[in-house]
């Protein structure tokens, strides 16, 4: 993974752009430590490390503006941060770049129940908004499985999604309003607490442009009512084919489950050697989530357990109780921290359609054997958002480049079955260098021109999305 | 001119240097009055795509929608936003095409809890003004693959490029519906009792007030459900309530979606998104009749012809766009709401980016 050189003039002035910072800033509020700013070297994405020349950490949408009129005075690259939980290397810093991050940007600033939106300074975590209101029956929808740690900032510029979002879609369905500091210090504000903004819809493109249009310090976020109950079922199948006709079943019957999660037999065996939560040993399982009152959940569970029964399920287990759904959900929620224990592992994100499941599937067993590399899926099913984990030693020599490759060759089939690169995470860095996989010159050149738009002069995040190649001459000019 | 293929499409929009007024079916004629030649979509029809069981539909810019929906009401399934059908308010004939609803992001009540055309909408393909083809998104309802241009299209009434291609994400027609009724209330009292019971957990899918002070909730899913969430929701907001049967309520909510209560009624027709609480307060200032749609978020308003209804407004939080009127008062009021000065560059310079030449609906939103 190639980063852009970093540019010598800038360097070379780093103590004038500093000292310009610090004037306008409290002392905690910029970091210039070496040490310090160690800690800013990298997000989830570990591989990739850079300490950045300074961090700036401001506390109001003021502040904000004005270290971002220096930077663009100062032809400073500016690189956004929400929590650094991105796992595509959305906030990986150049060493000529100052970090921006939000973190002190936390407060709520309005609840309003009666019109359901909350209304939130950006540095907040995902969780925080959901306890901010919970009291009081509701909830935010999108629920990254980062949402202890991650800022809705980094939601915003990632458009962050989760296991639910097949009933409550991602962040962009459930964003309102933005205020927003374009690279020039222009404090804009798109959208409120009403259902839609006027005019072009700006907020739309703004929400998922990976910090690249602007820094959103503010948001509007649409609140709901949370559900009278939920309950999950597990069931087992004997090959990966029949459980992807299952969860296309259930689909095409009417029910609209929040969650239909799907793993296959290396992530079943690795999260029950890691959580034992009693998951049954087959090819393929699947998770289904419906909510309502408790005789609701009965009738959804029994007409999906009729569908069920047509694919003959080697295993069937329906939660009677709060505990039990805990135990179907432990399994799957610790996927990640099992394959940790295993080994370094890779995870991706690509979208399929549902219909591709099993020859995808089938493909990335054939290419595992290919690469000598072990994979595990675990999969957003109802959507068709895959994380194949890709297991490597990051200790052996050749290993995560050969993890790389093989994760490419995940993504292209993925586009070339009528996929994307990208379901939930982003393309940071990670995915820069694929999107001509997807796209043609002139479906990024309309993007890129988006960006002329909001940032002429591609100060903002500006290595990050678009092959390094193809936004060359516009990070140059 | 009517194309035949994207590439004809492209051809065209390359080597025109005169402006082209952007046609789907010619249903929604609303906007700044654009000089043009006619560039009519018809001919980039038919279903591209269609998969049940991934949710998921692709067409082409020109399909009849009706074709859309008859293809999915074959398998049981819907777009789910509930497209209003502008032909009855605003007197045009045509057929409402794919292109034309997204275009307008036409949004019908079941907005408050399925989204909007553009919360659906997950892959477009458009030609822009120099004639260059663009593709974004695609048919997989996860994509944050690149910038969200999505979106950007859906509401941007072919300013800035013309349509060819659009996927959805669909959703099951629930087994039943029904629609519970009150009793006249004052505009006050309606959004308060729509907010009430929007913050219930029985998933209310229309939420609307008519001209008569009715105020009509909905609820979808299965037969027991539906009976299950209407007796709740009567004990919870109480009051007299009756019960409308899914066929009526289905003919209700065509009614208020397509705001046919204003149809016949001379006079202007404005289209005010605001925070609901404000809806009452609104309500009030316009002092003319008024449908409230979205649990208040969304007024209906009947103006006299010419009445600058912003000024009658004042502030509140959301904003106001001439639906209705005859082509001098649109000329005269702007159409859509007036934006901030540095929301308006941006607006102003993604028409720029992607229009260079100024030759779709030239000044159509302003």
């Amino acid at each position: 993974m190639h980063m852009p050189e970093p540019n010598g003039t800038i360097l070379a002035k780093r103590d004038h752009v500093l000292a310009r910072l610090q004037a306008v800033l409290p002392p905690e509020g910029l970091i210039t430590d070496e040490a310090e700013r160690r800690a800013y070297e990298c997000d989830a994405l570990t591989a990739y490390r850079c300490i950045p020349m300074a961090v700036a950490l401001p506390s109001c949408t003021q502040e904000v503006a004005q270290i971002l009129r220096i930077c663009h005075q100062e032809g400073v690259p500016v690189v956004p941060r929400g929590s650094g939980t991105s796992l595509a290397g959305g906030a990986l810093p150049t060493e000529d770049s100052i970090i921006l991050g939000v973190a002190r940007l936390r407060d709520v600033l309005e609840v309003n129940t009666p019109d359901r939106y909350i209304r939130v300074q950006t540095g907040i975590t995902n969780l925080a908004v959901t306890a901010e209101v919970e009291g009081e029956g509701f909830f935010y929808a999108p629920d990254p499985s980062s949402q202890l740690a991650c800022a809705i900032a980094g939601n915003i510029a990632m458009n962050s999604g989760g296991a639910h979002c097949l009933k409550y879609g991602v962040t962009t369905n459930n964003l309102l309003g933005v205020t927003m500091v374009l690279m020039d210090g222009t404090i804009v504000e798109i959208g409120g607490p009403y259902m839609d903004a006027g005019g072009l819809d700006l907020l739309g493109v703004i929400c998922g442009s990976e910090g690249q249009l602007g820094v959103v310090t503010e948001a509007t976020l649409r609140i709901l009512r949370q559900p009278e109950g939920a309950r999950p079922v597990l069931m087992g199948f004997d090959s990966n084919e029949v459980a992807g006709e299952c969860v296309s079943d259930i689909i095409k019957a009417g029910i609209l489950p929040v969650a239909i999660e799907f793993m296959d037999r290396p992530c079943i065996r690795a999260c029950e050697d890691f959580a034992k939560a009693g998951y049954p040993d087959c090819e393929a399982l699947l998770i289904v989530e419906v909510e309502g009152a408790a005789a609701e959940i009965d009738e959804q569970l029994a007409l999906i357990k009729q569908i069920a029964q047509r694919h003959n399920p080697v295993a069937w287990r329906e939660s009677a109780s709060a505990e039990e759904s805990a135990k179907i959900w432990l399994g799957r929620k610790s996927a990640f921290g099992a394959m940790g224990q295993i080994n370094d592992y890779m995870c991706l994100d690509g979208t399929i359609p549902v219909s591709s499941l099993p020859f995808v599937l089938r493909r990335i067993g054939e290419m595992s054997r290919d690469y000598g590399l072990d994979v595990a899926n675990v999969f957003h099913a109802g959507d068709g958002n895959m994380h194949p984990l890709i297991l490597f030693d990051a200790n052996k020599p050749g290993d995560l480049e050969r993890c790389e490759a093989f994760g490419a060759d995940i993504l292209k089939l993925c586009v070339e079955v009528g996929g994307c690169l990208t379901g939930e995470h982003g393309v940071g860095i990670e995915k820069r260098d694929l999107m001509n996989v997807q796209y043609t010159p002139a479906d990024l050149e309309a993007q890129m021109r988006i960006k002329d738009v909001f940032d002429p002069k591609w100060l903002l995040n500006p290595a990050k999305v678009f092959p390094l190649a193809t936004s060359a001459a516009r990070r140059a000019a | 001119m009517r194309p035949e293929s994207e590439q004809d499409l492209s051809e065209m929009v390359r080597s025109t240097d005169a402006p082209l007024r952007v046609l789907g079916g010619g249903t929604r004629d609303i906007g700044k009055p654009v000089t043009g030649a006619a560039l009519s979509t018809a001919g980039l029809s038919g279903i591209t795509l269609y998969e049940p069981g991934a949710l998921t539909l692709v067409a082409q810019a020109g399909t009849p929608l009706a074709a859309v929906t008859a293809a999915l009401a074959a398998e049981g399934q819907r777009l789910p936003f509930e497209p209003m059908d502008t032909r009855a308010l605003l007197g045009t004939d045509g057929v409402p095409s794919v292109g034309g609803m997204v275009a307008a992001n036409a949004s019908g009540p079941r907005r408050v809890q399925a989204g909007a055309c553009r919360d659906s909408l997950i892959g477009v393909r458009f030609v822009d003004g120099t004639g260059s083809v663009v593709k974004n998104g695609g048919r997989v309802m996860k994509n944050v693959t690149g910038y969200d241009l999505v979106k950007l299209m859906a509401g941007s009434w072919g300013t800035l490029g013309v349509l060819t291609e659009c996927s959805f994400k669909l959703l099951p027609v629930p087994e039943s519906e029904a629609t519970l009724r009150s009793a006249p209330m004052s505009a006050q009292d309606a959004h308060k009792v729509m907010s009430a019971a929007l913050g219930t957990p029985y998933e209310v899918s229309g939420a609307a007030r008519a001209l008569d002070g009715h105020v009509y909730l909905r609820v979808e899913g299965f037969a027991r459900q539906v009976a299950y969430r209407c007796a709740q929701l009567q004990a919870t907001l109480g009051g007299a309530w009756d019960m409308l049967d899914a066929s009526a309520s289905a003919a209700q909510w065509q009614t208020i979606g397509d705001v046919r209560e204003f149809a016949a009624q001379p006079g202007d027709v404005w289209r005010v998104s605001v925070k609901p609480s404000q809806a009452g307060d609104l309500v009030a200032r316009a002092q003319c009749p008024v449908v409230m749609d979205w649990g208040g978020g969304l007024l209906w308003m009947l103006t006299p012809e010419g009445t600058d209804l912003r000024a009658r407004l004042g502030q509140f939080a959301g904003h106001a766009t001439l639906v209705r009127a005859s082509q001098a008062t649109r000329a005269a009021l702007a159409v859509f709401p007036p934006e901030s000065p540095p929301v308006a560059a941006l607006s102003q310079g993604v028409r720029m980016t992607y229009d260079p030449r100024g030759v779709l609906n030239p000044g159509l939103m302003g």
